[in-house]
């Protein structure tokens, strides 16, 4: 291994070291307050890693590709974990209690997106996907108090297994359909019309897909969703949502993309009805939520049905040989959008239900706007955001996705999306209702005034959104150049 | 750089009213009517040193050289898009329409609303900032979004101070208009893909889409995208049941401002946009379109008959009196597009005066239910003596401008359709039906024992010189509207000129 290539690796090397440290200073001195420094110290030199790496884009060795794109992702997810960091810091030192193996645990779980991301090899997508998740459960179990955590953790833990195992399963069948298992390695035997049973092929393919599916919560794959969302503290809930969730999608796009999957019509065709079961019954089930939680998970579902989308677009354009830019600009546009609206509306519910279960309900939000403006008007912006309403990170996203089903003519689930952002709008609003409601024990007690740290991480992820909706041309550019 | 600023200066005075609300809870309202004010003082200023506003100049609908005003800076060039706004007489009568309903819905909002009145006039100036956005935008990227942001503002006045069943009206307002916009969203899209795909170029821009190359079927598609989307706002049979929700419990201010300005802007987009982008798609619809305009009219005067609350009789007589605007608009010929404009204008006035009395009555009586009512002009014979006025305008009332409007709607209509023409003018004896019927039923008949003891419930200074306001306006168009015909000609004639060369061509 090169020394280029040890730099190019640089983001991953601080993480793992971050997490020595952790572990080091655990066994000198207990203490929460210098885990959390270091961790956070962590996260912030693994973004300056990434600046250093930026130089030395290659594939380091056959498993990680270091390039524009995944580094691009890897900030966002090194910033997306701060802010998680910060948002489950204020919920940890209210109870006094020691957890600094919490941080541990976070920036493990950080490292194994980090090397999802990068991935052009299934050993490191397993590698990455198991160390993301193995860290995540206990994340999620974390809270002592409680049998919702363990029930979440469980519920999680357990189709998580089932999927890493059907998973290997199609690992196995691609590997012998074509005895390659880097990325680049089966789409030069798909490509050449050298795999030994297309058939196995497919199997494995699907197989792997359904296996990933399992973590985005795609239809059919998202019966733990709303259960695991509602029962984890909801600084994790928030993680799981954009990291965990992001993570898996790029891995996905690489797969599909590099091992050139998309040449094989029937998995298209599989992705298609996925994408429109998605956007359908995520949208549907969210209707009668009451637990805002559980109303985003089911929203989720919806998301990255639409991301789906993009995918499918790119097979098509694919067989009408121009590979269009956009393509890559709206999966980069979309999760960017994604991730920073779902960890404002997150970031609101830690600040305004704290870790209580039962203040996720949405009656706990009513009369929000008369009560903390900042964290309401945060909340409302997210949900537009999330319905796709002009001005906001949300739209410009979705403007993307309608963009480039129109290109690839995906006339059904361009309409499916219509239908699906139709049937949202009902339910985002209903929060944005709830906040509005006078309701009489809000009025009088609870009220603040002036800025509480609470409010400049609401107030700090508001405007990105709605910088990203307003003033997009340099993201956009950023996004071009990938 | 002037149109920029008219919505500019309502969204910072929003933002003053809101917080002026620490001074007291009466300032708000003060500030909004000054900013409003201004606004309008602002613009009328500046339209004196335009040329060409006298001199009947044609406005060519495809070269900005020709408008008013004209206004253009980047702001995504990755896809084209533009901060392009411009000004023709159509949006020039549209615009002071919006300045001066805003005033009066502050207006009608000065009692009315009693709590949290700093957030509930930011509100409104949004709202008036949205709309004079729509009526400016041409870049068609702008314009989608001030459509759509526009609703929210107006979605938590409903939702905020609405009466007793807002949760459900306000919800059905945004859904139904968000729902159809994203329609028109994707077939703004497709558009700007199919010039892209032409010209090799990203750009939304009204001038740069106007007279795209299409095949007719896709036209069609893209027409109806566009057609949908303004049509539920007008609103158009069959997509008219979310108005009689939301005007029935939304705030005066409310109504006045969703009857007065919102509902214009689906009869503007129908004239600015839907024709002028497909002429063919819109000559060859234009048959449904008118058909679906007297359904209307006919239908929404039944239904207006049929309504015991008076705000409720109001809002499906506007389902009646807008059915005019779509027979207007697709009649495409000078006399019915020129009534189409005036209707607008006076349906804007005499519906908002008639939703305040509605507001007034409900502050004073706590009930819309006309049942509850009756002989109510011996406590109250100025506002009964108002209300007679504008009911008789609204029922067209020779010599008032919504008169003025619906004959030469008819007029335009009778060269083109005799027979439909004849079902359309049955709308004016079902209008005068309704509205006699309102006027009776509230403030004519037997007195209610219960009402007696009102004395000092009538309209005071501040109300009468609100209205009068508005009877001036209306009187001046029914006696002289030729000012008004003579701002919207130049637009209107080159609008025309387009529909005839598409009906020549095939």
């Amino acid at each position: 291994m090169s020394n280029h290539q040890l730099l190019a690796i640089m983001p991953i090397l601080t993480l793992s070291l971050t997490a020595c440290v952790l572990m080091i200073q655990a066994s000198i001195k207990r203490d929460q307050d210098i885990a959390l420094k270091i961790s956070a110290l962590g996260l912030i030199l693994s973004v300056w890693a990434v600046y250093i790496a930026s130089d030395y884009t290659q594939s380091a060795t056959i498993l990680l590709m270091v390039d524009n794109w995944s580094l691009f992702f890897t900030v966002l997810i090194l910033l997306a974990s701060l802010i998680t960091l910060w948002l489950s810091s204020d919920s940890f030192a209210s109870e006094g209690e020691r957890k600094e193996e919490f941080y541990l645990l976070l920036v493990l779980s950080v490292l194994g997106a980090v090397v999802l991301i990068q991935s052009s090899h299934m050993v490191a997508l397993l590698l990455g996907m198991e160390l993301m998740g193995v860290a995540l459960y206990a994340m999620i179990a974390f809270p002592e108090r409680g049998l919702l955590p363990l029930e979440a953790a469980i519920k999680y833990l357990v189709p998580s297994a089932c999927a890493s195992a059907i998973l290997l399963f199609g690992f196995a069948l691609i590997y012998a359909a074509t005895g390659e298992l880097s990325y680049a390695g089966i789409g030069d035997k798909i490509s050449l019309g050298l795999q030994q049973n297309p058939i196995v092929l497919v199997v494995g393919a699907a197989m792997v897909m359904a296996g990933l599916g399992f973590k985005l919560s795609v239809v059919p794959f998202h019966m733990w969703t709303p259960d695991v969302y509602e029962g984890a503290p909801t600084a994790i809930t928030g993680y799981l949502a954009t990291v965990s969730k992001g993570a898996v999608f790029i891995a996905l796009t690489r797969l599909y993309m590099d091992g050139q999957l998309y040449q094989y019509e029937s998995l298209t065709n599989a992705l298609v009805v996925i994408a429109i079961a998605s956007m359908l019954i995520g949208n549907w089930l969210a209707l009668r939520q009451q637990n805002i939680k559980r109303l985003l998970a089911y929203s989720s579902i919806a998301h990255f049905g639409y991301l789906l989308v993009v995918l499918i677009a790119y097979a098509g354009a694919l067989s009408a040989s121009a590979i269009n830019p956009l393509i890559g600009q709206s999966i980069t546009f979309y999760l960017a959008a994604y991730i920073v609206t779902s960890l404002t509306a997150f970031a609101v519910v830690v600040n305004v239900a704290g870790e209580d279960q039962s203040k996720s309900e949405l009656s706990a939000f009513e009369g929000l706007f008369w009560t903390r403006r900042i964290q309401a008007c945060a909340l409302t912006v997210a949900m537009l955001s999330l319905a796709g309403i002009p001005l906001t990170a949300g739209f410009i996203a979705k403007f993307y996705i309608i963009n480039v089903s129109i290109e690839s003519q995906l006339w059904l689930l361009l309409g499916t999306l219509v239908v699906g952002s139709a049937i949202a709008i009902y339910y985002y609003l209903r929060v944005v209702f709830a906040m509005t409601k006078v309701s009489l024990q809000t009025t009088t007690d609870g009220v603040r005034s002036g800025l509480c740290a609470e409010d400049i991480v609401a107030l700090i992820l508001l405007l990105s959104v709605l910088l990203l909706g307003t003033w997009p041309q340099p993201f956009i550019n950023i996004a071009g150049n990938l | 750089m002037v149109m920029i600023n008219l919505v500019l200066i309502l969204l910072v005075g929003g933002l003053v009213a809101q917080f002026s609300e620490r001074f007291g809870s009466n300032i708000p309202r003060r500030v909004a009517l000054a900013v409003i004010f201004v606004d309008l003082l602002y613009l009328l200023a500046h339209l004196w040193t335009i040329e060409g506003l006298n001199q009947a100049q044609i406005t060519v609908v495809d070269d900005p050289a020709t408008w008013l005003m004209y206004f253009q800076t980047p702001w995504i060039p990755a896809f084209g898009i533009n901060i392009e706004l411009a000004l023709d007489g159509i949006s020039l009568l549209m615009v002071i329409l919006t300045l001066v309903l805003g005033m009066v819905a502050v207006s009608s909002s000065w009692t009315d609303v009693n709590h949290r009145q700093g957030f509930f006039e930011a509100n409104l100036l949004w709202t008036l900032a949205g709309v004079l956005g729509v009526f400016m935008a041409l870049d068609m990227f702008l314009f989608f979004l001030f459509w759509e942001v526009m609703l929210i503002p107006m979605y938590l006045m409903i939702a905020i101070w609405g009466h007793e069943n807002r949760s459900y009206a306000s919800m059905k307002f945004f859904i139904f208009t968000q729902a159809s916009g994203l329609l028109m969203l994707v077939s703004i899209l497709v558009l700007a893909k199919l010039s892209q795909d032409a010209s090799g170029v990203w750009t939304f821009s009204y001038f740069d889409l106007l007279g795209t190359e299409m095949t007719p079927q896709v036209a069609h598609w893209l027409m109806l995208g566009f057609f949908i989307a303004f049509v539920v706002k007008l609103p158009g049979f069959p997509f008219h049941t979310w108005l009689p929700d939301a005007h029935t419990q939304a705030p005066t201010a409310g109504s006045v401002i969703l009857a007065g300005i919102l509902l214009k802007t689906g009869a503007y987009g129908l004239i600015r946009f839907a024709v002028p982008l497909f002429p063919e798609a819109s000559i060859n619809f234009s048959g449904f379109a008118i058909a679906l305009g007297v359904a209307g009219i006919i239908y929404g005067a039944v239904l207006a008959f049929a309504q015991t609350d008076f705000k409720r009789l109001i809002a499906y007589s506007s389902v009646s009196h807008m059915g005019f605007v779509l027979l207007g608009v697709y009649a495409l010929n000078e006399f019915a597009l020129q009534g189409a404009v005036m209707q607008m204008v006076a349906h804007g006035f005499s519906t908002a005066a008639l939703f305040m009395i509605a507001g007034s009555l409900q502050e004073r009586l706590h009930t819309r239910d006309m049942r509850e009512m009756g002989g109510l002009w011996q406590q109250m014979p100025r506002m009964g003596a108002v209300a007679m006025f504008f009911v008789v305008a609204s029922l067209g009332l020779p010599g008032l401008g919504n008169f003025v409007a619906e004959f030469l709607v008819l007029l335009g209509l009778f060269q083109i359709a005799p027979w439909t023409t004849a079902l359309a003018a049955l709308g004016l004896i079902t209008g005068a039906i309704y509205s006699l019927i309102l006027i009776q039923r509230s403030f004519q008949g037997e007195p209610k024992e219960k009402w007696s003891g009102m004395q000092t419930a009538d309209f005071a200074g501040r109300e009468m010189l609100t209205m009068a306001v508005m009877m001036l306006a209306l009187v001046f168009l029914g006696i002289y509207p030729q000012p008004v015909l003579d701002t919207a000609q130049p637009a209107l004639q080159s609008l025309i000129e387009m529909a005839q060369s598409a009906e020549i061509l095939p």
